[in-house]
């Protein structure tokens, strides 16, 4: 049994045990193990990319939520745009119908003055035209009792009218 | 063991220290070999009695790394303890198989059945009688399970203990994360798995052979690690033996031959791109590329036998020292000792790293064989 001498018995022991035990390692250990090692990897793998899947999703939802808010931000603008624009145009046509329903009522106030002052001097040339009557009759009675004296009460009578 | 492609300043650095060491281990040898031959002349009877003996490195170096027929454990005082292993001899004079255990024979004081027990632990026939050698009688056929057989049983026994085991956890729980044991392992199995079988052998066809190499790998890690322990059941220099090694190396051979394709042995045969006067009429590459065939495997055998035989004798001559030095002073013995114990620290520690190398190295080299013999014509 030197150092560098193989030997025969050995060689036996060697080669039996090494046999049964790739047989048995074989059969019982390496195959399951690199089965499950495998499913393993594979199940790894699944949900690697099930969460970049999830991941992905997510930005899309992201994206989207955020494209609704613009848009909704958008209609909210246009919204009060419209808003703004509309009660500014109700403004302008409250203050057109005010304008209008003022000028309607200056105008017809100053019909109504008119008619008014029409009526007022109608009323005037008929109490004028009445007086002028009673003066005239006054002048007329007296006329014949004196001519200055008509003069006069003429005069008496119309510094007594009064426009009122 | 992913870092083992160690940087190039690591592996120099590494082969500067083992040169250094190996210096200054060959200077204790030698004075050692002096000793010993003045000590066999002096003593022709060869007393085994320790305490009358003068310590001689070179043999008790020797003793540790051979293949015994016994398994000594311990001695204590005078006493050896020692687990006698089976002889399974067969009688090639008699056509007759005995099988006893070793102590029959006393350590060689004694014969049994016709046979004695050399100092090199060679089975003779002896005249019967006496001790002296029978010439005229063939040599028996030497089956006994020694001290290595026994530490290739031990490996191989906790090697099915421990896989088996965690191999139930991957069958009960396939999908969980690794636990216990099982997480120690898994990284070694992926590591031979994908850079070891896949790169080597190729996406298509590692699988086949991946239970091989599994099974080389750790075999020869697990008797690499069990060589280190120094007591029973380790101790045994099991990787450290030519013999293991070669059937190691005869399995790569023989996987690779019986693997091999029609490109490969196209490759052999009718090497191409080599002129044609080197085929014919004197077939000078053939002879080349089949003697290619059979130095591969005896390289991977000399190599791994080579590194954990020295690794072992490294260690053994460095504790000699304190035994070389207490002989002729005591206190030069307890003073080697501090440096003995540190450096016999360091170097088991680099061959717990030898350990994983050669048996990755073993392992990758197999695995490059195997893909060039099963590699597809381009």
């Amino acid at each position: 049994m030197g150092l560098v001498t193989p030997g025969l018995g050995l060689i036996i022991w060697m080669t039996l045990p090494f046999l049964i035990v790739l047989f048995i390692l074989g059969r019982y250990a390496w195959r399951p193990i690199m089965k499950s090692l495998k499913r393993r990897e594979a199940s790894i793998d699944e949900a690697l990319h099930a969460a970049e899947k999830a991941r992905e999703e997510m930005k899309n939802l992201k994206a989207g939520n955020e494209k609704l808010l613009k848009e909704a931000r958008r209609e909210r603008e246009s919204i009060l745009k419209e808003a703004r624009k509309s009660s500014e145009r109700i403004v302008e046509e409250a203050k057109v119908n005010a304008k209008q329903e003022a000028d309607k009522v200056l105008e017809e106030a100053k019909e109504q003055i008119h008619y008014e002052r029409m009526a007022a001097v109608t009323d005037l040339k008929n109490e004028i035209a009445k007086l002028s009557v009673e003066i005239a009759e006054k002048v007329l009675k007296k006329e014949l009792s004196d001519k200055n004296k008509h003069q006069e009460l003429i005069l008496e009578q119309l510094e007594k009218v009064k426009f009122n | 063991m992913v870092d083992m492609g160690l940087s190039s300043r690591g592996k120099r650095v590494y082969v500067v220290f083992l040169i250094f060491f190996l210096l200054i281990f060959s200077l204790g040898i030698n004075a050692s070999e002096k000793k010993g031959k003045t000590n066999i002349y002096e003593n022709e009877k060869h007393e085994i009695d320790a305490e009358h003996e003068d310590f001689n490195a070179g043999e008790m170096i020797l003793e540790h790394v051979k293949d015994m027929h016994e398994w000594h454990i311990a001695t204590i005082g005078e006493k050896h303890i020692t687990i006698p292993l089976p002889v399974i001899l067969y009688d090639r004079d008699k056509e007759k198989l005995h099988v006893f255990m070793s102590s029959r024979f006393h350590h060689g004081h004694d014969s049994y059945k016709g046979f004695k027990l050399t100092e090199d632990q060679n089975i003779v026939p002896v005249k019967t009688g006496t001790l002296a050698v029978d010439e005229s009688r063939s040599e028996p056929l030497d089956f006994s399970i020694t001290k290595t057989a026994a530490g290739v049983f031990v490996t191989s026994i906790l090697l099915v203990l421990i896989f088996l085991s965690v191999a139930k956890r991957y069958k009960t729980n396939p999908e969980s994360a690794p636990k216990g044991l099982q997480s120690l392992l898994e990284p070694v199995i992926l590591f031979i798995r994908d850079d070891v079988a896949k790169p080597s052998i190729g996406e298509k066809k590692y699988e086949r052979f991946l239970p091989f190499l599994l099974t080389m790998f750790f075999f020869i890690l697990f008797a690499n690690l069990l060589g280190l322990v120094p007591f029973f059941p380790g101790g045994a220099n099991i990787t450290g033996n030519i013999t293991v090694t070669m059937v190691l190396a005869v399995f790569t051979f023989l996987a690779t031959t019986f693997s091999g394709n029609k490109h490969y042995w196209k490759h052999i045969f009718n090497t191409p791109g080599v002129p044609w006067w080197l085929k014919f009429p004197i077939p000078l590459m053939p002879i080349v590329e089949v003697l290619g065939m059979i130095t591969k495997p005896f390289v991977l055998m000399v190599r791994l036998f080579a590194n954990i035989l020295a690794g072992h004798i490294i260690v053994l001559g460095f504790v000699s020292l304190i035994f070389i030095f207490s002989v002729s002073n005591a206190i030069a013995g307890y003073g080697v000792s501090v440096f003995s114990v540190a450096f016999t620290v360091f170097i088991d520690f680099l061959e717990l790293l030898v350990a994983f190398i050669q048996a990755y190295v073993f392992t990758l080299l197999s695995a490059l064989y195997l893909g060039m013999a099963t590699e597809e014509a381009h």
